[in-house]
């Protein structure tokens, strides 16, 4: 046969030759070991020691720790970053969950529709959204407080979003579209036939949820929260907006102050930063450990079926108010009230007089914004440049991960999903103290910012592709090597587009939720890098309220564009997620 | 064409214990044959299989395709699968669901060492598609095939660099009966036709006796025979192999002596004495166990002549269409015959029972 007459010469050779393979494989591990544990080592190195300076070297001490936890500031800083991120989270739940049982155990009318417009409040960026409520709960100029004076006909101030109450509430309802969702999904893997055989045995509707609804639903509810909370403790852009002006800080605000107080205490920051690490990793792994015990609670059994619904009767007209009330006060008001900053000349309550100075100036003020044009670009170039690295180098991760016997690869697993327990904050600290001290002369570049970003969402990338990667079966990879096909090759034409659906999905993701970031960016950008959410930040510092308002209504109605083109799409591959 | 030696493979099963794959597999397949692997599941054929292939590295032992070695564990040879220049199909066929038929096809010419020219690349394709009945449907969408012409399409990827060995594992276990019994012919003729060197995995022994020029019996990791198929079906070395391919029934027996003609002996069990052939010399006191299969138990109504017959009563039948089974009851005893349909004895009536002696084979337990 003339195919093995001519591949003879390979067969006599015993050293394998050179293979792509390897340099690939190695390249994404180091990068993912890089990413992962180096700015967290810096971060724990420089917290015990102090500055670096030209004049003087750095010297070990536990001062910075001393001065973080010495004072009594510190644990009113503790206490504050508790009962925030708490209430936070008990907000988003108890929000998320009445929503979710209406959605899917009522027959509340056109809870179709609301499911699908359930995920547009997360298109809003959290600078925005606590900017808009600012707009509505100020106490002196928001619109709410002055709608309620005037009819009252009083002086009193109703709401004041600058408190701990304004800020739970702002960040709660924020993000009680992901609460909604995770309980959504708890409700529909409940097996309705558990609750049933159990009424069937005889017990009361009281009797079922005391012994067999809420037993089942304990570890998702409690999942839930730890990731609400989790969540909620990274906060930066609700405490930064609306605690500090009042002297109300939480960890990841007092991080920011004291790399921006002059001279700046990165020491400090960095036990801060290191206690705020260690309240995430807490959450995280006990999470993490309860989803791995999760499966002995059958109720994940991946049958399709449909849960019986509660008829209300009248009633449901009242739960449809609420889903209507929600949507006002998630989407509806903070995007009204943006638009109507925005079409003003200088802010200005709504009023007859008001409406007939409506004008389009903020949007060619802000058009013409010097940094403007440069900042979307570095928002466009840094949210594709780090999704599509993300996706391929996880892509290889996670191949290594689920394909292969290689010992020590959950260990892999693990570092790539390690920047999880990072808030923006911290890791924005830890890679500006890595850059700062090792002269590899990008501080201050956009690639510093493109690191960061690869770094933070690294996690995301890695989940949608083991999704992807999980359902390929192995045959599929192994005929492509009988075919003749290298290691290189058969990744590319047969891995690679195989994990489309995955890939696709997690990079518009990515590039949605670069797009959106700021906790990381705030400490790293510098003149000549900023992206479109620092644009909105210095805009808030200048008080320009109605540029930034255009600026604003301009970013979300482009995300929204973005957020179809991801589902049509999704629907072209069949994804079902996003 | 093909020669494995002392092949040894033995990995670390999920509760941390050693399991043994395969041990000390040797066999060899001369050019243009189709040699079978057949055993149980987990009896290590598919790791044999896959040894040779290269997606699986053995501990110990020889590979040799052509003359030329691809894995010698003293030499630390290891060829890797993609340079083995080897066609295999797989058990769910492994057709990419991205490409066309033709572009699954066309892959291992597109993606091997050696480079041919689009004209050449076409031709073949287009050649090995109407090999396996697929040529008008080369640019439909893979995932639109059925499940035949997905296994036709495997073959055709797999045929398409003319292979010097042709690898297949359980290719015909994801169809159903009536198509498995079509694609059994077809695979046969196709085999035959090119000549092609054949590595045949299976767990169905009517598959393996059907395709083969040679089996080997395999269990826990050994090989416990290699024959032709009538061969293994009429001669069967062990009890293993005498159980496993086709049906049987044993009879726990001791030697008196010989008998005759060489290889006949006297045996005495449960049924009374009776004459029984042996492939190995037994001695006398010898313990043995007899297998007859149902089909070597003739069964009539009127007495026969000639040796080992016994009166038994019919305890239950089976009517199978093209053939019944019945159970007859000889004392505690019950035996299981295959005979023609047209016997129709009632339960419970006498029956007689007839085996020839050169049909029951007495093997060392």
């Amino acid at each position: 046969m003339q195919a093995a007459g001519e591949a003879a010469p390979v067969f006599a050779t015993a050293a394998p030759r050179f293979d792509a393979k390897w340099l690939i494989i190695a390249a994404c591990v180091v990068l993912t070991l890089y990413l992962g544990m180096v700015p967290l080592a810096f971060l724990l190195w420089q917290s015990f020691f102090t500055p670096q300076s030209a004049a003087k070297a750095a010297v070990f001490t536990f001062g910075n720790y001393r001065e973080a936890y010495g004072s009594a500031d510190t644990w009113l800083l503790f206490g504050n970053s508790l009962r925030f991120a708490t209430g936070a989270a008990a907000l988003s739940f108890a929000i998320g969950t009445l929503l979710a049982w209406m959605n899917e155990r009522t027959n509340t009318p056109f809870k179709g529709l609301f499911f699908a417009l359930s995920v547009i409040p997360l298109i809003i960026p959290g600078i925005l959204f606590t900017v808009a409520w600012i707009l509505l709960g100020s106490p002196k100029i928001g619109i709410i407080n002055l709608a309620l004076q005037r009819l009252f006909d009083t002086d009193a101030v109703f709401i004041n979003v600058y408190s701990l109450g304004g800020m739970v509430w702002v960040d709660g309802l924020h993000y009680s579209p992901v609460a909604f969702l995770l309980m959504t999904a708890a409700f529909r893997a409940m097996d309705p036939a558990l609750e049933e055989s159990a009424i069937m045995s005889g017990a009361s509707v009281l009797q079922v949820v005391r012994r067999v609804t809420l037993p089942l639903a304990w570890p998702a509810v409690f999942a839930t929260l730890l990731i609400l909370f989790v969540r909620a403790i990274e906060s930066f852009e609700v405490p930064a907006l609306l605690g500090l002006p009042v002297g109300l800080q939480v960890f990841t605000s007092a991080i920011y102050q004291a790399v921006h107080r002059y001279p700046s205490q990165i020491g400090l920051a960095a036990a801060y930063a290191v206690t705020l690490l260690a309240m995430t990793s807490v959450g995280v792994y006990l999470q993490s450990r309860l989803s791995s015990s999760g499966s002995k609670y059958a109720t994940m059994t991946g049958k399709g079926f449909r849960p019986r619904t509660i008829d209300l009767g009248p009633w449901r007209y009242l739960t449809m108010a609420v889903f209507l009330a929600y949507f006002l006060f998630i989407v509806v008001l903070p995007f009204m009230v943006l638009l109507w900053s925005s079409l003003q000349k200088f802010y200005a309550v709504p009023s007859m007089e008001a409406l007939s100075r409506l004008t389009l100036d903020p949007y060619r003020t802000i058009i013409a914004y010097p940094n403007l044009l440069r900042a979307v670009w570095n928002s466009l170039l840094l949210a594709v440049a780090s999704a599509t690295i993300i996706m391929l180098v996880t892509a290889v991760i996670c191949w290594i991960v689920v394909k292969t016997r290689l010992p020590g690869r959950w260990l892999l697993d693990n570092f790539a999903s390690l920047p999880m327990v990072f808030p923006g904050i911290v890791l924005g600290l830890a890679i500006m103290i890595l850059y700062l001290t090792i002269p590899a002369g990008i501080y201050g570049t956009i690639w510093i910012m493109l690191i960061a970003y690869v770094t933070r969402f690294m996690p995301y990338g890695l989940r949608y592709n083991t999704t992807s990667m999980l359902q390929i079966h192995k045959e599929l990879e192994e005929s492509a090597a009988m075919s003749g096909a290298s290691w290189t090759t058969t990744f590319w034409r047969i891995i690679l587009p195989l994990l489309k659906p995955g890939l696709v999905a997690g990079w518009i993701y990515i590039v949605i939720v670069s797009i959106r970031e700021l906790s990381s960016s705030i400490l790293l950008y510098s003149p000549g890098t900023e992206v479109v959410s620092i644009v909105i930040w210095e805009l808030w510092e200048n008080g320009q309220y109605v540029e930034l308002s255009a600026l604003g209504v301009m970013l979300i109605l482009a995300l929204f564009v973005l957020v179809l083109a991801a589902q049509w799409l999704g629907r072209q591959f069949g994804i079902r997620e996003l | 064409m093909l020669t494995v030696k002392g092949l040894c493979t033995e990995y670390v099963g999920e509760r941390g214990q050693p399991i043994r794959a395969a041990q000390e597999v040797a066999f060899g397949v001369p050019p243009g044959k189709l040699f079978t692997l057949l055993g149980p599941s987990g009896c290590g054929k598919t790791t044999t299989l896959r040894s040779i292939a290269g997606l699986e590295r053995p501990q110990l032992g020889e590979i040799a395709i052509g003359g030329e070695l691809v894995f010698s564990s003293q030499k630390n040879l290891f060829v890797p699968p993609n340079a083995r220049g080897l066609g295999m199909v797989f058990q769910s066929y492994a057709i990419w669901p991205h490409m066309t038929v033709y572009e699954n096809a066309a892959f291992p010419l597109r993606v091997g060492r050696r480079k041919f020219s689009r004209r050449e690349i076409d031709e073949r394709v287009m050649r090995v598609l109407a090999t396996v009945d697929l040529a008008e449907m080369a640019q439909r969408e893979a995932t639109k095939l059925s499940g035949g012409q997905q296994q036709r399409l495997a073959l055709a990827r797999a045929l398409v660099m003319e292979p010097r060995l042709l690898l297949l594992d359980e290719p015909l276990s994801n169809l159903d009966a009536k198509l498995r019994e079509r694609m059994r012919f077809e695979l046969k003729r196709l085999q035959r036709e090119l000549g092609i060197t054949t590595v045949y995995v299976t767990h169905d022994q009517s598959e393996a006796l059907a395709l083969s020029h040679a089996i080997a019996v395999m269990n826990r990791g050994r090989i416990e025979q290699i024959g032709a198929p009538r061969e293994v079906y009429e001669r069967p070395q062990n009890q293993f192999v005498a159980d496993f391919v086709g049906t049987t029934n044993f009879l726990d027996a001791t030697v008196s002596g010989a008998d005759g003609a060489a290889g006949f002996y006297r045996v005495r069990c449960e049924l009374g004495e009776l004459k029984a052939q042996a492939h190995e010399a037994l001695r006398p006191a010898d313990k043995v166990v007899l297998s007859v299969r149902p089909e070597d138990i003739y069964l009539s109504e009127l007495r026969p002549d000639g040796e080992n017959v016994w009166q038994g009563t019919v305890d239950q039948k089976v009517f199978l269409g093209e053939s019944a089974d019945f159970q007859v009851a000889i004392g505690e005893r019950r035996l299981q015959s295959r005979v023609h349909p047209s016997l129709r004895t009632r339960v419970g009536e006498p029956i007689y029972v007839r085996i020839d002696p050169e049909k029951c084979v007495a093997l060392k337990p």
